[in-house]
């Protein structure tokens, strides 16, 4: 594993680009347990003041430290982007690989629900979700109900895997050495669909952070837990660029790219390392 | 839809090898794969120094097992070299060409592909588009070769299919609703209806069951002598070539070891490896065991040294560990590379040239 | 055509399992959570000042009534569901009286109208641009194309509009950034109204497309670097067809067919987008009206958008998938 990720880095320019951004984005999030003020504490230091040596990227309108604040936003987001892929990961893993081991009626039946939520528009449930819990919204609730919205495509995908990996032949061995189909899965069949897995965590982080900050911005989520997204929220609530402090909105919108950008070259690059065909074709197809 | 009435008599089969002039002629042709991934360099030789002449109105069978180059050879003679395969050094002349093939530009090469040099290919299941009717793909490969309106093309596409047995109606149809026999007979009207003077033919039967099989190569025989043209046909199946080549040459990881009329070598091949070949096809009445090859293809990215054969070879002998034997003409018509089939054949020069070969002149992409 | 009729039967079949669902799901967050509407209403509506306690309690009636909530909970469903059935979800807190269905409607073309240009543009734009880029994979320019694409394409729709926005808002205003059409211009079939519709819609367009473009772009350029490699392409190459030809009738229209099912798998995506950019251009359409509603605590109002989205964005899913067999000789009804 840790060979593969170094001849990734090595020789595959987007991995080593991808892996430097979120490497950089990583250690902003790990500044924050440096940070000289409280995570929500205002009136800490002077307002408005552009980027300077003593407040690299300038303070806000609310007497925070822009620096040290996106800290604390962008670990936020990124733990929440995580928690969300995970929870939607497991969803997908169990779904994806028992819709295409088992078949049949299963099968249809899942993918039935999966073409469902596929289809499913996530920003007005989760805008109706908010309106109803108001004040109960927490961080947990709307992770949960993003993971449970954001599984459906990648369950596809594994299927499709589950169901080559099924008629290989070492399924049906070790189906007549009296494996349970619960064994086959987690043992034979998972290590065959994790890199995949992987590859698709990464969008997945990128797709619910980038719908956090939507709604973070609307003031849709806890607007007192510091993201990327309630930044910019009380960044407009300020008229931040109207009254020209532009370093309060520039910074976390230009980190929340770096890690978009970071996190979808890493997805890319997993993506050609698992897949050969497009490995091949990189090398130059026709003309 | 089914055709029929066809006799198999006395055009199917081999005949005499005609003495004519030289329809295509390839000299020491060399291409190899140079892959190049996460930082280790690889190179297969998988057409190393191959000679050959394809003559008139013949049909030259290429045998061999898997992965022994067979396909890459067909490639590189129909231009259709594109990385990672490059070919490293050689020629591929052509009659009704005037210049060697690799010499040609693109506009050429887009000249000739059809009107001169046509193709049949391996697993026609899927060289047609599946979403163009037949009519459409006739359209796209010959039209622009034949010269004639939309009405005379279309008479003489339907005269055509009618002489090959087909009916008209196939032109209609699209890939998917055509079983894999009628594909397989589409493509070679498909190959055969601007007349090309050469053909090249990449294991067309492989994929059918033997009763299809049969009739698709009583096709392609009755296409080739309506037409009068070349053809260089590939399978790794020994039963076709008896049924169908003219002459015979074996393939041996990426050379060329034997090369004789096809009743030649079936009835006295010299290269261990050809006996081996011929062993192993069923006789009618025979009771004794077939014997196996020992080991393995050899690994075309790292061949043993000396004879590629050798390591498998039940009459090897020390000086086929250490040199490749050169393809030596025994009698005419007849060539092998082997130091047990006759003391006349000597050391390969060439073998060591191409060892010590430290710059190539690569030459890449010619599919345009 | 029994297979294409048989096709059709299972499509639509799973169109009514989405609408089924998705309303579900709508009905048991507004109803089988802890919290009352209601309650939360009155609270709202009670926050600045000492209200009778019996105007309370006949307001929680009132409301009761007109939100669907008297009875059971079983009684509530079959309510809701008969609401959803007439399109008719009540009429609005925040534009009382008009009916809900009648602000739906005049947002809906909006919508319609912001999604399906961008998503028309950025799809024939990133499908085109993509086939030339996997096709012709050495040329620079494309590869250019290339990485832009992958720059823009992992961007949320929302950051993309903010920095439109602000690009050409703050730092270089010369498009109007906010509402459909000049406020005073009367709505008609005039050129001026039409030019200042058209104008509004620049900036949302373009932001849609940026992010949209590249999506395509990208995903056919994978698509088409595959099907390079089929053997029909390889066979037609060998066989001198044109290469224009090849382009176009063997890899691209063979590449479409995929491409036109992501689209109607990527939808609710699009829609999603579509509504975000609506919000930051205050672009009168059902994500405006959405947000509005949120913050006027229009309960009916959120409600009824909601389902009309779920139902709109499958509709359009499903009217996608029925064409697709058109474009497909093989008319895959697996």
């Amino acid at each position: 594993m840790l060979r593969i990720l170094k001849d990734l880095f090595r020789y595959n320019r987007e991995f080593s680009l991808g892996a430097i951004l979120i490497l950089l984005v990583v250690a902003i999030s790990l500044a924050s347990f440096l940070s000289p003020y409280p995570s929500g504490m205002q009136y800490v230091v002077p307002f408005d003041a552009p980027p300077s040596w003593d407040h690299p990227f300038g303070t806000n309108s609310r007497g925070q430290d822009v620096f040290w604040q996106l800290t604390f936003a962008i670990r936020n987001s990124l733990l929440f982007g995580t928690a969300v892929a995970l929870l939607s990961r497991l969803i997908a893993i169990v779904v994806g690989l028992t819709s295409g081991y088992v078949g049949g009626m299963v099968d249809s039946v899942l993918m039935s629900i999966n073409d469902t939520f596929v289809v499913f528009p996530p920003f007005p449930i989760l805008v109706l979700v908010y309106f109803i819990f108001k004040d109960h919204m927490s961080w947990a609730l709307l992770a949960v109900a993003m993971a449970c919205l954001g599984w459906a495509y990648d369950a596809r995908l594994i299927r499709s895997m589950a169901l080559s990996l099924r008629t290989r032949e070492f399924t049906t061995q070790s189906l007549f050495s009296g494996m349970s189909t619960g064994q086959i899965l987690a043992e034979e069949h998972l290590p065959y669909v994790l890199p995949i897995v992987f590859a698709t965590t990464m969008n997945n982080i990128n797709w619910s952070i980038g719908l956090e900050v939507t709604l973070s911005v609307i003031g849709f989520t806890n607007i007192d837990t510091p993201t990327i997204g309630t930044m910019i929220y009380w960044a407009n609530q300020h008229t931040a660029l109207v009254a020209g402090v532009w370093w309060w909105i520039a910074f976390p919108v230009g980190l929340v790219i770096i890690t978009f950008v970071g996190l979808y070259l890493l997805s890319v690059s997993m993506n050609e390392y698992i897949d050969p065909r497009s490995r091949l074709s990189g090398m130059g197809g026709a003309a | 839809m089914r055709q029929s009435g066809r006799d198999n008599g006395s055009t199917v089969g081999p005949h005499p090898p005609p003495e004519g002039a030289p329809a295509l002629s390839v000299d020491n042709l060399r291409a190899y794969y140079l892959t190049h991934y996460f930082g280790v360099e690889r190179e297969v030789r998988a057409v190393d120094d191959i000679s050959l002449v394809v003559r008139r109105n013949e049909i030259y069978g290429l045998a061999g097992e898997s992965s022994c180059g067979k396909t890459t050879f067909l490639k590189t003679v129909a231009a259709a070299v594109r990385p990672p395969l490059s070919v490293i050094g050689g020629s591929v002349q052509y009659a009704f060409l005037d210049r060697d093939l690799y010499a040609l530009n693109p506009a050429k090469l887009s000249a000739i592909r059809w009107r001169r040099l046509s193709y049949i290919t391996q697993g026609s299941m899927n060289v047609l588009n599946p979403v163009r009717r037949v009519r459409e793909s006739f359209i796209d490969f010959a039209y622009r070769h034949m010269g004639l309106k939309r009405r005379p093309f279309f008479a003489a596409v339907n005269e055509h299919l009618q002489r090959l047995h087909l009916a008209a109606s196939v032109l209609d149809a699209y890939p998917h609703e055509l079983s894999g026999g009628m594909k397989q007979r589409v493509t070679i009207a498909l190959a055969t209806i601007c007349r090309p003077e050469f053909i090249i033919a990449d294991e067309p039967t492989t994929a059918l069951d033997v009763i299809v099989q049969k009739d698709v190569l009583a096709m392609i025989r009755e296409a080739q002598q309506q037409i009068g043209s070349s053809m260089l046909f590939v399978t790794h199946d020994m039963t076709v070539h008896a049924n169908i080549a003219d002459r015979l040459g074996i393939m041996y990881a990426g050379r060329l070891v034997e090369e004789a009329p096809t009743a030649d070598i079936f009835a006295n091949p010299k290269h261990p490896y050809t006996a081996h070949l011929v062993a192993s096809l069923p006789r009618i009445g025979e009771q004794s065991r077939k014997e196996s090859l020992s080991g393995a293809p050899p690994n075309l990215a790292n061949p043993p040294s000396g004879c590629r054969f050798h390591p498998r070879c039940p009459l090897a002998m020390e000086v086929c560990r250490e040199a490749s034997p050169a393809l030596t003409t025994l009698a005419p018509g007849r060539r092998v590379a082997c130091y047990a089939a006759s003391p006349l054949v000597k050391p390969s020069p060439t073998a060591e040239r191409v060892a010590g070969a430290t710059h190539r002149a690569e030459r890449v992409g010619l599919v345009q | 055509m029994a297979a294409y009729a048989l096709y059709v039967l299972r499509r639509s079949g799973q169109f009514v399992l989405v609408v089924f669902v998705g309303i579900n799901i709508a009905f048991f967050v507004t109803h089988a959570t802890p919290i009352d509407p209601i309650t939360a209403a009155i609270a709202a509506a009670t926050r600045f000042s000492q209200a009778d306690p019996q105007a309370v309690q006949l307001t929680r009636e009132a409301l009761r009534e007109l939100y669907g909530l008297q009875g059971n909970l079983w009684q509530q469903y079959v309510v809701f569901w008969m609401r959803v059935a007439r399109a008719d979800f009540g009429p609005s807190l925040s534009a009382f009286p008009t009916p809900v269905s009648t602000l739906i409607w005049r947002a809906l073309p909006w919508t319609f109208g912001l999604l399906s240009v961008a998503t028309l543009i950025s799809w024939g734009l990133g499908n085109l641009l993509g086939g030339l880029a996997g096709y012709y994979r050495r040329n620079v320019p494309l590869k250019l194309v290339g990485v832009v694409a992958s720059g823009l394409q992992p961007i949320p729709n929302y950051v993309m509009a903010f920095i439109v926005l602000v690009l050409f808002g703050y730092v270089w205003p010369i498009l109007p950034i906010t509402g459909s059409s000049q406020i005073n211009l009367p709505q008609g079939w005039t050129l001026a109204y039409f030019q200042s519709v058209f104008q509004h819609a620049l900036l949302p367009v373009l932001s849609l497309v940026l992010v949209g473009t590249g999506a395509w772009f990208i995903g056919m350029r994978a698509l088409v670097s595959n099907i390079v490699t089929e053997d029909y392409v390889a066979y037609a190459e060998l066989g001198g067809v044109d290469r224009w030809r090849i382009l176009i009738s063997y890899v691209m229209r063979n590449a479409l067919l995929t491409q036109v099912t992501g689209l109607a798998l990527s939808l609710g995506l699009i829609f999603n987008g579509a509504v975000i950019t609506e919000v930051v251009f205050g672009y009168p359409g059902l994500g405006n009206l959405l947000i509005r509603a949120v913050y006027a605590g229009d309960y009916s109002l959120v409600i009824g958008i909601a389902s009309t989205s779920i139902i709109a964005v499958a509709f359009a899913a499903l009217v996608i998938d029925l064409v697709l067999p058109l474009l497909d000789p093989r008319v895959r009804v697996a």
